[in-house]
């Protein structure tokens, strides 16, 4: 465990600030799943300040994923499921990167990034499974040991901890302090937040301790693991974020469709217009536009009504 | 109209493979097809079946006219009993609490092993697929009822890669590689319904689905069938079974 300041202190800074946090290089741990709670601001600014040759775990990878690969920000992803999305089918993002493009694709089983990031978060160096046994998935993994269980006899496999160095988690809420409040599905979230050595919450609002505290049953991941704190509205867009907004999807269809075309200077067009042009966040939300925004929003907060 | 063009090959597919699960059960449903199939089931025979979705659902009760675009999206959870972590969802498998694993293939083979991760040469795809992300778990854990495209390329002797075990190399190759639990049990398509030998484990076709013949399920296929003692011809889809399923996708997510 590396040595980190956990006292109750401020830890708000801007998405500039906290790309500190990341060096070339890195394993870094992506929050949420699918088009789900992605900290898509913070990779975003990552991709902005020419990160390179990260490697990046998240339980299952959509278009965060063609994004990394794209930029160059990664040129290593672990996870389960790499696509677009289920609506979209294949990536030729990444099916281009991988099959020419020297790019690294590992697989595992959804369950087994599970164990391997709650075995990071335990402090233990590995967890059982009987996922992935008999299959060849096991047979690319040699990190993974098949054992003979030592009480039973039973085939087992041992897969290793994952302790990224930096984990990218975007909440609903949290304070100053990095006390975070997840509404809906957690994915992997807090185990991912245990087992990184540092983390950077990106935030919808940030809300006092005292509102925390409140509802403390709430909270999912507590302070002394966050290293920084950023509030970014809408900042997993155009993906969705429990509560608040669904995904965007006219823009997504729109992306697919000029990436797909061509995954080099359709992704590269793409980049230049959404990442490296804006000079904000806002800026980037305003070229996803206003319409496409609210009516997310709108879809979002009806999961609450009846 | 012939009773063929009363519905699209999805629909019937979504229909005969809601036919498959029972009231009471717990079905671990993938997005697509079995996500619909077990809300058709839970709205029309099976009013008590308990829906789980990776995403970390536990008693989903989907909207008409809201199906979610993935297991991991809100939408999923609108109405459900519970919410938890992926992999603490995915863990109720390895423990035994699901009683059926349901989802869509891409490639399957004569042991009802599934290919999600490559085609050709895994050290150098000609294609790398999306991988597997909860199949290996499902299929690996529990009792699987797999619906799919029913394509020569898709239903081939052995696959290039075996992303989600089924029966593996048949016999007992499965429980030797350390699966205790689950199996292959049914898989669907669009022209039959399909079980597996109980001591080669290969798989066979069990009934026919209305107005498809031998042939025409044999011409499909990559590999030689074999063809149940008591074959039958499964009763078409009723009136009530095709509204309640278009009541539910009506924009026609996945039944187009």
């Amino acid at each position: 465990m590396a040595q980190r300041d956990r006292s109750l202190r401020e830890k708000v800074v801007s998405l500039e600030e906290a790309a500190g946090f990341v060096q070339d290089g890195m394993k870094v741990g992506v929050g949420g799943s699918t088009m789900s709670r992605t900290p898509m601001a913070m990779l975003w600014e990552l991709i902005r300040q020419h990160r390179k040759d990260l490697s990046i775990s998240r339980c299952i990878v959509s278009t965060d994923g063609d994004l990394v690969f794209g930029s160059g920000l990664a040129n290593h992803v672990v996870t389960s499921w790499f696509a677009q999305g289920i609506l979209w089918g294949l990536s030729k993002v990444m099916r281009h990167h991988v099959e020419n493009g020297g790019k690294r694709y590992e697989e595992w089983s959804h369950m087994a990034v599970g164990m391997r990031f709650r075995a990071g978060g335990m402090g233990v160096p590995f967890l059982p499974t009987r996922a992935m046994l008999g299959s060849d998935i096991v047979g690319q993994r040699p990190e993974a040991k098949q054992i003979d269980c030592p009480f039973t006899g039973e085939k087992l496999l041992l897969v290793p901890a994952l302790n990224p160095d930096v984990a990218l988690i975007h909440v609903q809420r949290c304070d100053p302090y990095g006390n975070a409040q997840i509404d809906g599905l957690q994915f992997m979230d807090i185990d991912l937040a245990l087992a990184a050595n540092s983390v950077i919450l990106t935030t919808e609002r940030i809300v006092s301790n005292d509102q925390i505290r409140r509802a403390p049953d709430q909270t999912k991941i507590p302070f002394f693991c966050v290293d920084a704190v950023v509030e970014v509205p809408y900042g997993s867009a155009p993906h969705e974020c429990y509560g608040l907004y669904e995904p965007m999807m006219r823009h997504m269809e729109a992306y697919v469709a000029q990436v797909n075309a061509d995954p080099v200077k359709g992704m590269q067009e793409y980049l230049d217009r959404y990442f490296y042009s804006p000079k904000s966040w806002n800026e980037y939300l305003s070229l996803i536009g206003m319409d496409e925004v609210l009516e997310a929003t709108q879809k979002g907060r009806s999961i609450y009504n009846d | 109209m012939t009773e063929a063009q009363r519905y699209t090959a999805s629909e019937i597919l979504a229909i005969l493979s809601a036919r498959q699960l029972q009231d009471g059960q717990v079905v671990f449903a993938g997005i697509g097809v079995p996500l619909l199939a077990a809300t058709l089931a839970q709205r029309t025979r099976c009013p008590a079946l308990t829906i789980l979705f990776e995403g970390g659902v536990v008693g989903a009760f989907v909207e008409p006219g809201k199906l979610p675009p993935s297991t991991n999206d809100q939408r999923c959870t609108k109405r459900a009993n519970m919410v938890l972590g992926s992999a603490d969802v995915l863990l109720l498998l390895q423990r035994g609490y699901v009683d059926v694993g349901f989802m869509g293939g891409a490639q399957i083979d004569q042991f009802g092993n599934l290919n999600s991760s490559f085609i050709g040469d895994p050290a150098k795809p000609k294609t790398r697929l999306p991988g597997t992300g909860g199949g290996n778990d499902i299929s690996s854990l529990t009792n699987m009822i797999v619906a799919m495209k029913h394509e020569k390329r898709r239903f081939v002797e052995k696959v290039d890669f075996i992303t989600s075990p089924g029966f593996i190399r048949g016999g007992t190759s499965r429980r030797d590689s350390g699966l205790p639990s689950g199996r292959m049990w049914r898989v669907i398509t669009e022209l039959a319904v399909f079980g597996f030998d109980d001591r080669t484990r290969r798989i066979k076709v069990l009934a026919l689905n209305p107005g498809v013949s031998r042939e025409e399920v044999q011409d499909n296929t990559g590999f030689r069938l074999d063809f149940d003692e008591k074959l039958h011809v499964t009763s078409p889809p009723t009136d009530h079974e095709l509204e309640t399923l278009r009541m539910l996708d009506p924009d026609r997510l996945f039944t187009a």
